[in-house]
């Protein structure tokens, strides 16, 4: 589904992806840890599009296709959504006519027709349970004034709304209390589906409790220096990072 | 960035046809003469021509305003014609009589005044350069005894509402540009609305410009009786053109005790090519009277349109416990320039106003708010809440606040908030994430930013005024 080979990624004249390789398949679950500034959210930005970003080396083939060439509406519209590590705050705009207008926008994409307010209303509740959201979030401007938790909830509801095939969550378990991280969890476990893959950021084992990765990352000074099975989250957990960017050095 | 961007933003100004009919136009230049001419050719009374005359000769007296901070080169006054009519229209004549090439220019426009065609809701008065071509609706008002017609055929038909009330509010002494259209004005809208009636629907006027070198002085006056209620909308545009054109229109309202009047525009004008070439001087003069008490007027305007926008659509709260309001949102792009803002003159004793302004500047754009909140010695109990926002798109443009604030009475509450900001790259990004193009995303965050505006807007204007805003900014991000 998606193959990212040696790239490089930079903001103004700062390297800051120093040789990425990273191969995920449909129906995988990625989790990618490493410490503070190793380049994370930096590489979950370049895959979504973000202009800030310029990719100096190196390709991504996602679906057969080169990624780096498409714009990051496009990007969207072909499956790929990124919960934000920062959810971006939309004043004056409510949350459920900006969700409309993206999913419309993904139909069309995929030559559907575009859906009537009450029909969508009616998959809005059904969604709404699944992170268990007040409705009255809906009628709320896009993140405004929501609190972090809140904010990380909303991600996870767009995501079960716009059904990607690869999504990227930044740091969604960041800032989520317990019950909160048990809901995202479930909510991310219940839209997991044998043609879609997932790559989790995460800075903590715990969330990995709930999503079960496949295969754990670590990412440090923009290069991946060690990728393991589930337990080398464990062992991350137990011994730091300092050993693994002592090998990696060595 | 995009090709969809490119494309977008070499978009046309849809409106900028222009429309061949043969028209009766008066050579430029203006003078006495000149102004008799208009006169007789409007077959005025006596009274109306000596008011103009008399708005004329201080004209002569005036000097051009430049405080707005707008620039433009001197205005020739001597090279622009007054009047210009299609021959084809003659007073009163029912619009199945209406020339069919005028029709088609307002079918173009998304405004069919062909009977069947109307929309639903709404009557309209359509003005084509200096004349009225045409009112709809008007026997169904006339039911209700709401007089809805142009300003010239109520000058005929009901001369002395005419005469009590015109230059009540906006007197021909009041500016340069209100003397000027005093003098000159050719046509424009005139409402009635007895004691105690709701007009039933929404009452408007479309403006259009056509012929070249033509100024545009159209006046309209509103008048609500005791316990009335109307609301009206005003819609414009006007041909592509190299030169810049004048627009210098009156709006006179007047709310009686326990009145409202609703005064909405959009206002469209041909806003000059990409480097500022061409465009409607846009400098208009809009004030309201809560002249009873209770009563209450409310401006909403979008305002997308024009090379130069000078308007300040203000409220005189002249009755006991009267509501002034102003809901507005400027947008300029490119090169274009907007100073407007409103007036609330608290006179009467518990007279609240509340102002909300959001302008949003784009390319080199430049705009001003300008507002002025005074509270006489007498007007106890006044109340003024003030919001004005400005949003900057690109780094090119400018945003600039003027408030002025003057309390004669220590009773009074007034209170001014403004805040800028910047259309974030990461709130596109945002957008785009979830699928949304640059230009959806950028009327998104940019209607988001108006809303407060925009829901005081008819529906089908607020759709209109939403689209309109989308394709002014087009090519405004990148
Ligand atoms: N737009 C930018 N301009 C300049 N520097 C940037 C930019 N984005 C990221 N960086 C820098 O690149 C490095 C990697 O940042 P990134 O956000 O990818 O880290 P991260 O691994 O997600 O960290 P965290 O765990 O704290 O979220 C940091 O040093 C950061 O300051
Ligand atoms: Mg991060």
């Amino acid at each position: 589904m998606l193959e990212i080979k040696n790239l490089h990624a930079s903001a103004g004249d700062r390297e800051i992806l120093r040789g990425i390789d990273l191969t995920v398949n449909a129906g995988e679950v990625h989790a990618v840890m490493g410490p503070n500034g190793s380049g994370k959210s930096t590489l979950a930005q370049v895959l979504a599009g973000h202009p800030a970003y310029e990719v100096t080396e190196g390709s991504v083939t996602y679906e057969g296709q080169d990624l780096l060439s498409l714009d990051p509406e496009i990007r969207a519209q072909q499956g790929i959504f990124l919960a934000f590590q920062y959810p971006v705050e939309i004043p004056g705009v409510s949350n459920a006519y900006f969700m409309r207008a993206a999913y419309n926008e993904i139909r069309k994409a995929r030559g559907e027709e575009e859906i009537d307010p009450i029909s969508f209303a009616d998959l809005m509740d059904e969604k709404m349970k699944l992170v268990e959201m007040d409705s009255d979030m809906l009628s709320r401007s896009v993140n405004t004034g929501f609190s972090g938790g809140e904010k990380k909830r909303n991600e996870i509801l767009q995501m079960a709304v716009l059904e990607p095939k690869l999504a990227v969550l930044d740091e969604t378990d960041s800032g989520l209390d317990i019950d909160a991280l048990r809901i995202v969890a479930h909510g991310v476990n219940s839209l997991k589906r044998p043609d879609n893959a997932t790559i989790v950021v995460t800075h903590y084992q715990r969330l990995l409790n709930y999503i079960v990765p496949d295969y754990v990352h670590v990412l440090a000074g923009g290069r991946i220096v060690r990728s393991g099975g589930k337990d080398l989250a464990l062992e991350l957990e137990a011994k730091g990072y300092d050993w693994l960017l002592e090998e990696a050095v060595a | 960035m995009s090709s969809s961007i490119e494309t977008l933003v070499n978009r046309e100004y849809a409106y900028g046809f222009v429309t061949e009919v043969d028209a009766d136009t008066l050579p430029p230049g203006l003078s006495e003469a000149v102004i008799r001419l208009i006169s007789a050719k409007k077959d005025e009374p006596e009274w109306l021509l000596e008011w103009r005359l008399k708005a004329y000769r201080r004209w002569l007296t005036m000097k051009e305003p430049h405080w707005p901070n707008v620039t433009y080169g001197p205005i020739d006054y001597q090279s622009q014609s007054y009047y210009s009519a299609p021959r084809s229209v003659t007073p009163l004549q029912s619009l199945d009589d209406v020339d069919p090439e005028l029709l088609k220019t307002y079918e173009k426009l998304g405004i069919p005044l062909n009977e069947q065609k109307f929309l639903s809701g709404v009557a309209v008065d359509a003005i084509f350069d200096s004349v009225s071509v045409g009112t709809t609706m008007k026997e169904e008002l006339k039911a209700h005894g709401i007089i809805f017609c142009s300003l010239g055929e109520a000058v005929r038909e009901h001369p002395e509402l005419v005469q009590k009330y015109l230059g009540s509010v906006v007197p021909h002494s009041d500016n340069f540009f209100a003397a000027l259209n005093a003098a000159v004005f050719s046509d424009g809208s005139f409402v009635y609305v007895p004691k105690g009636v709701r007009c039933p629907m929404e009452l408007s006027t479309y403006f259009r410009i056509n012929s070249e070198g033509t100024g545009q002085f159209e006046r309209t006056l509103i008048v609500a009786d005791e316990g009335s209620y109307v609301s009206y909308l005003e819609g414009c545009t006007a041909p592509k053109r190299s030169t810049n054109q004048l627009h210098a229109a009156v709006v006179e309202l007047i709310a009686l005790k326990d009145a409202t009047i609703k005064y909405s525009t959009v206002q469209n004008w041909y806003a000059g090519d990409k480097q500022g070439l061409g465009g409607v001087y846009n400098f208009v003069t809009k004030r309201g009277k809560c002249l009873g008490a209770n009563s209450k007027i409310s401006w909403t305007q979008v305002e997308t349109g024009s090379a130069i926008t000078w308007k300040y659509p203000s409220v005189i709260l002249q009755g006991d416990n009267s509501t002034g309001e102003f809901y507005s949102v400027a947008v300029v792009n490119n090169h274009q320039q907007a100073d407007t803002g409103t007036k609330m003159i608290h006179i009467g004793r518990n007279t609240k106003s509340n102002i909300v302004s959001k302008g949003i500047s784009a390319g080199h754009g430049q705009n001003s708010y300008r507002g002025q909140v005074k509270v006489m010695p007498k007007a106890t109990g006044a109340r003024n809440y003030t919001q004005c926002d400005s949003m900057l798109v690109g780094n090119q443009c400018g945003a600039h606040t003027f408030p002025y604030i003057e309390v004669g009475n220590n009773s009074a509450q007034v209170e001014h908030e403004a805040s800028t900001s910047k259309i974030g790259e990461d709130q596109i990004f945002y957008l785009k994430q979830r699928g949304l193009s640059a230009e959806q995303a950028v009327s998104m965050i940019v209607s988001g930013f108006c809303k407060e505006v925009f829901k005081e807007l008819p529906m089908e204007f607020a759709l209109e005024a939403q689209q309109l805003l989308g394709i002014t900014l087009e090519g405004s991000v990148g």
